[in-house]
Parts: structure tokens; C-alpha cells; sequence
């Protein structure tokens, strides 16, 4: 019998006794804190900024140039690229007249936080300004990690299937907007835009769906209105907050 | 694939929180509504852990279910979906429970 503990092994200690020691440890809980320090600094300086997620191809970055070339002389603004490799998009970001600075994740399959906090000072988006946060193409990863955004912008296209929010539940439940993209396609695929609109709804009961060409233009008049309403409450929240 | 990041996460936080302790298992609780597969994790744990003082630790991982609540009816109850309908037919469902990614302890020698 074992002298220590009076368990059966014969050979005394070191045959595997172990102690179980708490820890409650919330594995985001590093993450969350790092995007709600985002946030906060965001909210300080009124600056806006709108996470875009989608599968790879959906039209992020050709929205991007084609909003940075319709807003930017209206509204300061500045695009973080989120890619695995090259600087491809930031090039086309950056042709279109806005400043940007390009993360490469590597191996990585989203944005997280920290990424966006080491970003940040070479961004240096002026205060009152909208940031554009490119996530990487993927309608899984990102949709876990909390940047500090305002707001989640959720990208498809109609080359996708119309029930794309039910097979990718946790992007398009946390989904602030949903834009349809390429909509200018419509006329050459089978795609069901009540059903897309209908299961998007079913992802994020209520979200707004708005139907684009970013390529075209159809629909861009609506989501540069919802870009400045959000922009306009954003100021609002702030000057409040500068009050109290 | 999040779950090398999650399982990084994991093995930094019990590494920085037990430093230069051998670990033996680490008992982890991954809902069944949090998006993180526990066999990816599995699949990660031994690849992350190499060269660590969690070299070689049993992973145990816990699943608790859903518990949702339905913003029309207020009715609660258990699922395994992420978008659950309620029994009323709405799809206005707040999640309660099944979104846990905690570690909840480490077993290391006595």
C-alpha cells in the first residue's frame, strides 16, 4: 500500500496521484476584453466601424472601392484589409483614394481583436471618421471573434445559394445588415431572392436586406443611407457621452 | 478552421495561469450552440500542445446543450440548433446556455 495516501500501488509515490484545480477560464474571454477596449476607444473618438463578412468572391472589396469613390469626399474614411496573403485588395482599396492598411493572417481564418488594436496606429483613422473592417473571406471563423465593430455588415451574392444564413447560422445571426450583391446577375442564375431574404430573416429575425450591384450601382443609394444614419447616431451617442 | 486559434487560446490560458506545471487533463466545456467543433479542438489539442508543459494531456470536453427562450411566447426550452423555432412558430429566439467555451479546470499531480 502506498505510504502517502494509503491508495493499493506498492511502489510509493509518483504512480499518477493528481489534484484537479479550477479555473473557469471563458476561452474569448482574452479577445472580448481586447475588443471592448476597441469599442470603447471607437466610441471616444466617434469613430464608426462596420465589420464586413462573407464568403470569398461575394463583392467586399469591389463595394468597398465603389463606396470609398461615392462617400469619401462626404465622410472621412479609412479600410482595414483582412487577407491571408498579399495586398492586392488594399492596392485596389488604396486606387480608389482611401487609406489602408492591409493584415495578412497567414495561416489565419478571420480578424480578431488584437489584430485590429496593432492595426490601429498605423491606420490612424481621423476621430469622427468610418473604418471599413475587411474580414477575411469566410462565413464560419469570423463570426466568433468580436473586433469592437459597431456593427456587422454581412455580404452574399446571388451566384451563392439562396439558403446561405441557414447553412452559416452564427454569421447571419449576428448580422446588423445583410446586403444581396450582384444583384445585376438576377436575370442569368436561379436564384430565389424571397427565399435568401426569407432565411436571412429566419438567421436574424428583422435584419434589413438590401439588394446591390456593386458593380452597377443598383441599391448603393440605400446602403450609403444606412452607412450615414449609422454614422449619424454614432455622433449623437458621442457628443452625449462627451456631455454627461 | 477557428478551432487552432480556440485550441491556442486554450493551451496559452492554462499555460499562463499554471506556468512550469505538467498538466494531465484539461476538462474543457464547448456548448453545443458556440460554433466550435470539439472534434476539430481534439483534432488541434495534440498538434498545439507538443513542446508544452500540456504535452500529452488527456483532453475531456464536456457539451452542454442549448437552452433558448422565445422573445413572442417566452416559452424555454432545449435544443441542439442554432436556429431553433419555437413550438409557437417563431424564430424570435434568444440564446441562454449552450454557447459556453470554458476551460473548467486541469488536473495536474498532487
Amino acid at each position: 500500500m502506498c505510504g502517502t495516501c494509503g491508495c493499493a500501488a506498492e511502489t510509493g509515490h509518483g504512480h499518477g496521484h493528481a489534484r484537479t484545480v479550477p479555473l473557469e477560464v471563458d476561452v474569448l474571454a482574452k479577445n472580448d476584453g481586447l475588443a471592448a477596449a476597441n469599442r470603447e476607444e471607437f466610441a471616444r473618438r466617434g469613430i464608426v466601424v462596420l465589420n464586413l463578412m462573407s464568403s470569398p468572391g461575394s463583392g467586399k472589396t469591389t463595394l468597398l472601392e465603389r463606396t470609398v469613390r461615392s462617400l469619401g469626399a462626404e465622410l472621412p474614411m479609412a479600410v482595414l484589409e483582412g487577407d491571408q496573403e498579399t495586398v492586392l485588395d488594399a492596392d485596389r482599396i488604396s486606387a480608389a483614394g482611401a487609406h489602408v492598411v492591409q493584415i495578412n493572417t497567414g495561416a489565419g481564418c478571420h480578424l480578431d481583436a488584437g489584430m485590429v488594436a496593432r492595426a490601429l496606429p498605423s491606420l490612424a483613422p481621423a476621430d469622427g471618421s468610418v473604418v471599413f473592417v475587411e474580414n477575411v473571406g469566410n462565413l464560419v471563423c469570423p463570426a466568433l471573434f468580436d473586433l469592437g465593430e459597431r456593427a456587422r455588415v454581412v455580404i452574399m451574392s446571388v451566384t451563392e445559394g439562396a439558403d446561405k444564413p441557414l447553412k452559416y447560422p452564427h454569421m447571419f445571426r449576428t448580422a446588423d445588415l445583410v446586403l444581396l450583391n450582384k444583384v445585376d446577375l438576377l436575370p442569368y442564375v436561379d436564384f430565389d431572392v424571397a427565399a435568401c431574404v426569407a432565411a436571412a430573416r429566419r438567421a436574424r429575425p428583422g435584419v434589413a436586406v438590401l439588394e446591390v450591384s456593386a458593380t452597377r450601382g443598383d441599391g448603393l443609394d440605400a446602403w450609403y443611407a444606412w452607412v450615414r444614419e449609422l454614422v449619424a447616431v454614432g455622433h449623437r451617442r458621442s457628443t452625449s457621452s462627451q456631455r454627461s | 478552421m477557428h478551432e487552432l486559434a480556440i485550441t491556442e487560446s486554450i493551451v496559452a490560458a492554462v499555460v499562463e495561469r499554471m506556468p512550469d506545471t505538467p498538466v494531465r487533463r484539461v476538462n474543457l466545456s464547448i456548448g453545443r450552440l458556440s460554433g466550435v467543433v470539439p472534434d476539430a479542438v481534439r483534432f488541434c489539442f495534440d498538434l498545439v500542445t507538443t513542446g508544452t508543459s500540456l504535452d500529452g494531456a488527456v483532453l475531456e470536453i464536456d457539451e452542454p446543450r442549448g437552452r433558448v427562450v422565445c422573445r413572442r411566447c417566452a416559452v424555454e426550452f432545449d435544443t441542439d440548433e442554432v436556429l431553433a423555432l419555437c413550438p409557437c412558430g417563431s424564430a424570435d429566439i434568444e440564446l441562454l446556455q449552450g454557447r459556453e467555451l470554458r476551460i473548467r479546470s486541469v488536473e495536474v499531480a498532487a
